[in-house]
């Protein structure tokens, strides 16, 4: 069992580590322009926030699936093929990014308006202000958000297994659900849910860690 | 040093628009603790945060060491913040950053080097008697002490004017003392201008130079701080000075229980160490009722009042009251 289980939760830790990171490289600053650029924003454009937020909204409300098989044409184009684990991770990080931005967006809203009108009364640039306080005041809840997007890849790279991207989930559904093997499919769900477990477990530690509010 | 000419700021709101700062004139000198006091809602909140334009005037003009204000753009208006430090009632501190690093930010914002940081701040720590804290994070250190640190931090730009908005509003009355104290020594220390507003009368009397009252978006009052203590012109100047503790509250008193006229004398230092009541029961044939009286401590001096009943013919009452204007004392007929 193990030479089918390693080859395919490797397939997994890599579809989404990458997904992770590129979601993050999409979405974040996503999160941030929607944070700034809403009413009272440092930098006010309502008219841009609205087009954003819509599209945002719209990107969530594809069903997972649905959005993975209008993207693989992308797929074709950045990566060559549209099948395999490399593919996948174009889809998933697309379609995971409006979550990070959602995501962003409420952590970076936590940060206290007094200490951004602070920053303002002593002269800070809109940069200045992003990544020497919005940013770091609010890591200890970025960290947990960025904690639930991983869980919430892994989730959707379970999703993407079954058509085609390999990884754990599926392994499960070929080998578990069609192939009757009931203890492949077992022994891939509860690494997952062990990997969830782990991954929810860090991330809470590191949040505590690091906040010194 | 500040001018504020025909201030006005209007508000969009679902039901129309409103005015939390009407058509205020201040002039604000060089070296002063110049007080703005009203109640919650008078406007004074927004009238503050107009002069580093964190609210846009909508109309008016304000001039600080000769710069127009309200003229500049965006990157002027940057640069001349730097020359106005301000202090907030929850003292708006970075609270992942270390009491030296909330001190540091206004440097590091300008980029400049380690060791000119490192010299300013540990001065500044100092300053305010923190050094032990250096590495402290906000989450452990009193309420006091997060005030200092604002105070440090919005000193190590050597600002030429620092804004207080109602910075001792969230401290209890001991810590209250301390911080007004450090901020009398640092306008002693830093030759700054110092604005702040407040709803306590505490503040004013401990260290405002001259006060202004505000009430619904308007001025009503602007005086010395012992000129207002001394003959408050409107009533919410003198409800004001009455919420001080050690007054007793005007409105309880009924002259009608307490012979034919009552009278409240305000003197200074000087006419209070005069016997002046007993010469004056001596002088006239009147009698005599204390009802009430108090010393206030102003920043150079004290004032005290004194409230009293008198009985007896008319025409002497007013002789007597004639008497006690001669002295230099304020008399006023409740």
């Amino acid at each position: 069992m193990a030479e089918l289980i390693i080859p395919s939760l490797l397939e997994t830790l890599y579809m989404v580590f990458f997904s992770t990171i590129f979601s993050l490289v999409l979405g974040f600053p996503l999160g941030v322009l929607l944070v700034i650029t809403e009413k009272g924003g440092i930098w006010e454009k309502p008219a841009f926030y609205k087009i954003l937020d819509g599209i945002i909204n719209i990107l969530r409300s594809f069903p997972f699936l649905i959005l993975m098989i209008l993207l693989f044409p992308l797929s074709r184009i950045i990566v060559g093929k549209t099948i395999g684990t490399t593919a996948t991770i174009v889809p998933l990080s697309i379609a995971a990014a409006p979550f990070v931005a959602r995501v962003i967006e409420s952590s970076l809203k936590e940060v206290d308006k007094g200490v951004i009108e602070l920053s303002l009364s002593m002269g800070a640039t809109i940069p200045q202000i992003i990544f020497k306080v919005l940013i770091p005041e609010a890591m200890p809840s970025l960290i947990l958000g960025i904690t639930l997007t991983i869980i919430n890849i892994i989730g959707y790279s379970a999703m993407a297994g079954a058509i085609g991207g390999g990884g754990l989930g599926d392994l499960a559904i070929r080998f578990g659900l069609y192939g009757f093997k009931t203890d492949i499919m077992i022994v891939s769900v509860i690494i997952i849910i062990l990997l969830v477990q782990g991954i929810q477990f860090l991330g809470n530690k590191l949040a505590v860690m690091i906040n010194k509010k | 040093m500040i001018k504020i000419e025909n201030l006005s700021k209007k508000f969009e709101t679902n039901d129309g628009e409103i005015w939390p700062v009407k058509n205020v004139n201040l002039h604000i000198k060089k070296g002063e603790i110049f007080g703005i006091i009203g109640l919650s809602g008078a406007g004074k909140s927004t009238l503050i945060r107009c002069l580093n334009r964190l609210e846009e005037p909508t109309k008016g003009k304000i001039i600080i060491d000769g710069v127009d204000i309200t003229s500049l753009d965006k990157n002027d208006l940057r640069n001349s913040r730097k020359q106005i430090g301000m202090i907030f009632q929850h003292f708006n501190l970075l609270s992942q950053k270390t009491v030296f690093e909330n001190i540091a930010f206004p440097l590091e914002l300008e980029k400049m080097d380690k060791h000119i940081i490192n010299s300013k701040v540990n001065r500044l720590l100092n300053f305010v008697e923190l050094s032990d804290k250096k590495y402290a994070y906000p989450s452990e250190l009193s309420g006091g002490q997060k005030q200092r640190v604002a105070i440090a931090r919005a000193l190590v730009n050597n600002p030429k004017v620092l804004l207080s908005d109602e910075a001792t509003s969230a401290l209890d009355p001991k810590t209250t003392d301390s911080i007004l104290k450090l901020l009398n020594e640092t306008r002693d220390e830093f030759g700054l201008t110092i604005v702040l507003i407040t709803h306590q009368m505490e503040v004013v009397k401990d260290i405002c130079d001259r006060v202004a009252i505000m009430e619904n978006g308007e001025i009503i009052e602007t005086n010395t701080a012992l000129e207002l203590f001394r003959n408050p012109k409107t009533k919410t100047a003198k409800t004001f000075i009455n919420s001080l503790k050690s007054n007793i509250v005007e409105e309880e008193i009924n002259p009608k229980d307490f012979g034919d006229k009552v009278i409240r004398l305000s003197f200074l230092g000087d006419s209070a160490r005069k016997p002046i009541v007993s010469r004056m029961i001596k002088q006239f044939d009147i009698e005599v009722n204390i009802l009430s009286g108090n010393i206030n401590n102003l920043v150079n001096t004290s004032i005290g009042h004194l409230i009293l009943g008198l009985s007896g013919d008319d025409e002497e009452i007013e002789k007597a009251i004639d008497y006690l204007n001669k002295q230099n004392v304020n008399v006023e007929v409740i």
